[in-house]
């Protein structure tokens, strides 16, 4: 019989095309997501050399994080152009490459278009078992529908349009076990953020983190993305979930997903995927569902996790040294004190978007918490970013536009926006800002930002109050 | 790419733990289409600071840097590795770094080294007034009052970085067994490859 094996060892084991002597395995990648900011000079080293792309039938391009979110089209339909001269550089690089190489590629104003990992399991592009990269370290999100999926690096982008392969270490795997059921109020977003704070931003480095447990599997896909997404920010290369039923009936009927017979086999095959008994991770974490509470961070690390009825951290409360350390220069940076009630951190902005929290189950979840209420006036900037333009139109047909606007929240269209502030979608230098994003360091949100890391619901909650605020108690 | 062998020079005794690339490179730094000139916005934020380690006169032209844990943790962007390029740096020494940005640091001719935190402490110390010498063929770092630290390299990396290796060429040697990959995978899950739409 053969050994037991992960998830993980699964999908590596039939991918590699070639061992090397030291380890190293050259790796097939079934699918490549570009975009405009990490692929120009990709493709600029492309045509330097003379070389083609090998897969273009394997690769999607679809600009997302330059877009601006206001308006692409005037009144009559016609483009508008895009004002920052660089952003619309990125864009008419990507906008002429993917054409020139053959490449499938969804425009700006097309409706499918949106956020990369927005983008990729909505199109059924990504599936289950393949090996999927894209210059952008949330890749890993796609791990949330069981697909070993990872950020690469601009040479590696080359690499893949080149030879649809790469060169890899095979990683160590971690298990990561949510058990029992999570009260009200408790999202996907605040068990990663939980899960985060619990192992550190560093916890998972060199290994690949399977979520398991009873509460991960009782998410939605769309909870499941969320939370495979930030793998990242817990050090780890890549997430993964299991596929299951619920992946195979969110998967099923979607544009580039398999058909007939070929669906059949497909799901056969997924289910052969799931970590065998008996299998061992290099390392395990168990958590219980039960202790994870709406979560906020207050540093500008994403390991600076507390529930938000915590307090700001004092730096000396820190066992290491160099933590003590970087927490205060994290309160300096985010001008809190120690011994803070979050509750009582006021917040002039909010950012309900990003590949984390940008899916229908989001806007639903904020639209939930804001109904029927209106922002305060101390919150000067409230923007909602749907995650794609099938998104946003889902969400229009639910009536949820109407909902936020009424309450005072601008709804955009789809785009990173002010996840990484390529765009003119910036909180300004000293503010605050209440965001479903997965980062909040330094200047992340523009230069001199100040990010609070929350689901979308406390988001909704802080948009009400105008501070950090326990989503439950609105929910009451 | 340029090969590299041996790096002598003054180091930037940073120190620092958890340098994310957003500090390595801010975001809007990232809106070209050219590899070049970076540098100028590399550590933009450390460098608001008038009396940051990167702007004093004897860190000029600097070929090594010294940081702490997780160095280039954060955002996957490869602008990070061309921003030190383009400052000069060849080897960064740190305990521990983000597996993408060790990979990418690589793939630009800059070389990782991993020492433990009483290495680096010390090296921290030398750093502020002497120089440092890294030997990447016999994997040692080195100073004038006889420290000797080795370090570990996955040797392929190692390789391309001292031969100077493009990882393309060298997959390209590849393209039978990628070839025969392909089509068995075409046989065995025709389903594999995106359904036309
Ligand atoms: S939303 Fe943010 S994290 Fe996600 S792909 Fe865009 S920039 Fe990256």
């Amino acid at each position: 019989m053969n050994r037991p094996r992960t998830l993980y060892e699964k999908i590596w084991d039939a991918h590699v095309i070639e061992r090397r002597p030291d380890g190293t395995c050259l790796i097939f990648i079934d699918r490549h997501l570009v975009h405009e900011v990490t692929s120009p000079q990709a493709f600029a080293g492309l045509r330097a050399s003379g070389r083609a792309v090998r897969r273009p039938d394997l690769t999607l391009a679809v600009p997302d994080h330059n877009v601006p979110t206001t308006p692409r089209k005037d009144a009559n339909g016609n483009r508008l152009p895009i004002v920052d001269p660089e952003s619309a550089a990125q864009l008419a690089a990507l906008e002429k490459n993917a054409p020139e190489y053959g490449i499938r590629y969804i425009d700006a104003v097309a409706a499918e278009q949106g956020i990369v990992h927005v983008v990729g399991p909505e199109q059924g592009f990504s599936l289950p078992g393949t090996t999927i990269v894209c210059g952008d370290s949330h890749t890993a999100c796609h791990g949330g529908i069981g697909a070993l999926a990872f950020g690469i690096g601009t040479s590696e982008v080359e690499h893949v349009l080149a030879t649809q392969t790469l060169l890899l270490q095979p990683a160590k795997t971690m298990e990561v076990r949510v058990d029992g059921e999570v009260g009200p109020g408790v999202s996907a977003k605040d068990i990663i953020l939980h899960i985060t704070g619990t192992i550190g931003a560093a916890g998972g480095t060199g290994h690949v983190i399977e979520y398991t447990g009873s509460a991960i599997r009782a998410l939605s896909i769309e909870g499941r993305l969320t939370v495979s997404n930030m793998a990242i920010e817990g050090g780890a290369r890549a997430g993964l979930i299991a596929p299951d039923d619920v992946t195979f009936a969110y998967l099923k009927g979607r544009p580039y997903a398999p058909k007939g017979a070929d669906w059949d086999a497909a799901v056969d095959y997924w289910r052969s995927l799931a970590t065998d008994p008996g299998a061992t991770y290099d390392k395990s974490v168990v958590i219980n569902a039960a202790d994870i509470a709406p979560s906020v961070t207050w540093g500008t690390s994403p390991e600076d996790v507390v529930p938000i009825t915590g307090v700001v951290p004092d730096p000396a409360s820190f066992a290491d040294p160099s933590k003590q350390a970087a927490a205060a220069k994290s309160l300096a940076y985010m001008g809190l004190e120690p011994g803070t009630r979050m509750q009582d951190v006021a917040v002039e902005n909010i950012f309900i978007g990003s590949c984390t929290n940008s899916r229908i189950e989001d806007m639903r979840a904020a639209a939930a918490v804001i109904k029927g209420r209106h922002k305060a006036d101390t919150v000067k900037w409230a923007i909602v970013v749907p995650g794609s333009g099938l998104v946003k139109r889902q969400a229009e047909a639910e009536g949820l536009d109407r909902i936020f606007i009424e309450a005072g929240l601008e709804w955009r269209e789809p785009g990173c926006s002010a996840c990484l502030a390529m765009n003119p979608d910036k909180v300004p230098p000293g503010e605050r800002c209440a965001s479903t994003s997965n980062r909040n360091f330094v200047g992340r949100q523009g230069p001199g930002s100040r990010t609070h890391l929350v689901s979308p619901a406390m988001a909704a909650a802080a948009a009400v109050t105008g501070r950090l605020t326990d989503v439950r108690e609105l929910m009451r | 790419m340029n090969p590299l062998d041996k790096v002598e020079g003054r180091a930037i005794p940073l120190g620092l733990k958890n340098v994310d690339t957003d500090v390595i490179i801010p975001a809007h730094w990232l809106k070209t289409v050219s590899r070049e000139g970076m540098g100028g916005g590399a550590f933009e934020s450390l460098r608001a600071d008038p009396d940051n380690l990167f702007d004093r006169p004897e860190y000029q032209g600097a070929p090594i840097l010294i940081a702490g844990d997780n160095f280039g943790c954060g955002s996957s962007r490869e602008h990070a590795a061309w921003a030190l390029g383009d400052l000069g740096i060849r080897v960064v020494i740190a305990p521990s770094y983000s597996d993408i940005f060790s990979g990418n640091a690589v793939k630009n001719g800059i070389l990782p080294v991993v020492l433990p935190q009483a290495a680096i402490d010390r090296l921290i110390e030398v750093a502020k007034t002497d120089p440092i010498h890294v030997d990447l063929e016999h994997q040692t770092v080195t100073t004038q009052f006889q420290d000797r630290f080795t370090f570990e390299i996955d040797p392929f990396r190692k390789m391309c970085l001292l031969e100077g290796l493009d990882e393309i060429s060298l997959t390209e040697k590849s393209d039978a067994a990628i070839a025969a990959y392909e089509q068995k995978l075409d046989a065995e899950r025709p389903w594999m490859r995106p359904a036309a739409a």
